[in-house]
């Protein structure tokens, strides 16, 4: 038995197989055990060590081959594991309320697998190919059958796409850039084509277009989806570049980049959520925002920025699925997610509301809830940088607020002789009080996540130093 | 010798086959000649790769034009610019913009033939055209179907350059899932949409 074979093969081969129930609860039940049994083992099982059962002795192999190639999964790789399976789990957990279970699960299940394959392929660059077949397998995910197919499920397969010859041949390019590593044109255009090859997969500025667009025109919840576990597995599979060549980590204009990339990203995607008038577009800025947070992070290049990459994971997902899942919730029940169509909406699904502006005010860094924290270090850390730089960072932030402020008065805009009801369901009702309780307990007590994040810049040994 | 005049030749076809993707309106057209497109790019191939291993490039791209094939043969539609009034779609249009991309590819073949030594012209140009030819058929559609064959195009110019820098058979399998799941998304896409609704009585 080995690593690759469990934590790759089997959640594939089990994707085909959850797909067979027609009740889309057994379908989120089946998905969430799953995903919550892998993220078990990761954290449990030891890899390339042995395990004793009474009589029994157990070894995981580190690495599996196919095709003359090797995915190898460390014991390094254990956290990372646990860690995106457990959120996976979270994900099927609200796939149900959400309305989209029979359809996300399988898909979903398939493209975590492929998204873990990525980052244990080896040779790494082999990943962009990885990541690809997740996009392709997230077509049907994001645009049913029954739906047209809009322009931003095109967008989103063209720009996916493109990074795949980008990001291969860049990875060519640098194979002669370690074997000469003076040839300073050859580096430049290395570092180009990989840089044109990150900003096509992580939709950095100016190539994030298709995000709003596919939030206007899919299931929130499924873009949610997407827009969490695509830039975690992209910005990991780019940690892994960092980490490996040495000349990448050491210039200083990899800084720059990240940087300026980074606060390009934030600041317009602050301001454009601030005069957005759809609350779906709004979601998809501030995930835009989110992204540009973690290449700030990166940016600083030292241990302490590595910390607060990985320290954006949790409440970065939790945000996003209980955001997506009151925005799936209200678009089931309501013709469009645009102001006109939500004004008043609090007095009829208040806890659905509730979720969506705490949600969105988590990722603005709102005191007590998840996304403090993290943010605070964050631009503490960025305005010891430089107080510019600290400003931008405000004024990104400040867009975003004013978003969930002009949100919140919508929501609440309702005549006064309208009464108060609750038209959530059940379920819909107990997954969003369950997700404001862990964004509140996460904002004040951030340690609680600690054991989880903690091993996590293990799987990069020389990131940060 | 005569290895090199095939080559030339195939770079001829290549250069036929991209331009008339862009052309043609009649879906028949555009797959049979995605799949002389593909043949065009084994014989490119094989030069860096054993036979057999570039005859997956060929089969791969034959049954992505049967999977699109398939699908538009069971649709009464068929290729047409319906849905795409907004766009300039006049052939000469086309040409002239074809004849702009032409430009710049011309003008980098040099330098990456400088950059990339051991690889022939012939493999270079057809590379760079093919990737020049599909964003530009990115470029000027809205279509899912034309945007597919738009990204089969740049995959496959993409494929002609990395199979001389990249021999190995786990990359050639993922390339060529890649291409089968693009096809498979352009069927998708073929198919996707409301049912029309059934009149009673």
């Amino acid at each position: 038995m080995n690593a690759p074979a469990i934590w790759i093969l089997l959640p594939l081969g089990l994707s085909g197989l959850i797909w067979l129930p027609r009740r889309g609860r057994t379908v989120a039940g089946l998905g969430s055990v799953i995903a919550l049994l892998l993220a078990g083992f990761a954290w449990l099982i030891p890899i390339d060590a042995a395990l004793r059962l009474g009589p029994l002795s157990l070894k995981i192999a580190p690495s599996m081959q196919v095709l003359g190639r090797r995915f190898l999964l460390s014991g390094a790789d254990q956290p990372i594991l646990t860690l995106i399976y457990a959120l996976t789990a979270l994900w099927f957990f609200g796939s149900e309320a959400a309305g989209i279970a029979r359809r996300m699960v399988p898909l979903g299940l398939a493209i975590t697998a492929l998204m873990i394959g990525s980052l244990a392929v080896e040779p790494f660059l082999y990943a962009a190919l990885l990541i690809e077949m997740a996009v392709l397998l997230a077509v049907p995910l994001l645009s049913p059958l029954q739906q047209v197919p809009g322009r931003g499920i095109v967008r989103f397969l063209i720009y996916q796409t493109l990074a795949v010859p980008f990001i291969l041949f860049s990875g060519w390019l640098l194979a002669g850039v370690e074997a000469s590593p003076a040839d300073l044109l050859l580096t430049a255009q290395a570092g180009a084509l990989l840089g044109l090859g990150f900003a096509f997969l992580l939709a950095i500025f100016p190539l994030y277009t298709w995000i709003p667009m596919l939030m206007e025109e899919s299931s929130p919840y499924a873009v949610g989806f997407i827009l969490w576990i695509l830039p975690a597995a992209t910005l990991l599979f780019g940690s892994g570049f960092i980490d490996r060549y040495a000349w990448l980590r050491l210039s200083p204009q990899l800084i720059l980049i990240l940087r300026s990339a980074g606060l390009l990203m934030v600041v317009t995607g602050g301001i454009w959520a601030a005069f957005q008038n759809h609350l779906g577009r709004m979601m998809g800025y501030a995930a835009i925002v989110e992204t540009g947070f973690t290449l700030l992070a990166l940016s600083l290049g030292s241990q302490n920025g590595v910390l607060i990459f990985f320290m954006f994971f949790i409440p970065r997902a939790l945000g996003l699925a209980v955001w997506s899942l009151a925005l799936s919730t209200l678009r089931s029940n309501i013709e469009s997610l645009h102001f006109s169509a939500v004004q008043g909406i609090a007095r009829t699904y208040p806890v659905v509301s509730t979720g969506l502006i705490i949600a969105h005010f988590s990722a603005v860094g709102f005191p007590l809830l998840a996304g403090f924290p993290v943010l605070l270090v964050l631009w503490q850390d960025m305005a010891r940088v430089s107080l510019g730089i600290a400003f931008w960072f405000f004024l990104g932030i400040f867009g975003l607020f004013i978003g969930g402020v002009r949100a919140l008065a919508v929501l609440v805009m309702s005549p006064e002789n309208s009464t108060w009801g609750l038209g959530e369901t059940w379920q819909q009702g107990i997954l969003m009080g369950l997700g404001l309780i862990v964004l509140f307990l996460l904002g004040l007590f951030p340690q609680l996540v600690q054991p989880l994040i903690v091993n996590l810049p293990a799987a990069f040994e020389h990131l940060g130093h | 010798m005569m290895t090199a005049v095939i080559s030339w030749i195939s770079l001829a076809m290549l250069f036929m086959t991209s331009i008339g993707l862009l052309l043609a309106r009649d879906w028949r057209w555009s797959l049979g000649l995605l799949a002389f497109q593909y043949m065009g790019m084994f014989w490119l191939v094989q030069l860096h790769w054993p036979v057999a291993m570039a005859a997956v490039k060929l089969v791969t791209g034959w049954m992505v034009a049967a999977v699109l094939g398939i699908t538009l043969s069971g649709l009464s539609m068929g290729l047409g610019d319906s849905g795409e009034k907004s766009w300039p779609s006049g052939r000469l249009f086309r040409i002239f913009t074809a004849a702009l991309v032409l430009l710049p590819v011309i003008s980098v073949i040099p330098n990456l033939a400088r950059l990339l030594p051991g690889i022939g012209l012939p493999e270079i140009s057809a590379s760079l055209l093919l990737i020049g030819m599909g964003l530009l058929h990115l470029g000027i559609t809205a279509q899912p179907l034309r945007i597919i064959l738009g990204l089969l195009t740049v995959l496959a110019g993409f494929e002609i350059l990395y199979a001389a820098v990249e021999g190995s058979v786990l990359v050639a399998a993922l390339l060529a899932l890649t291409n089968l799941g693009l096809a498979l998304i352009g069927s998708y896409f073929l198919i996707a949409g409301p049912e029309p609704s059934e009149e009673v009585g």
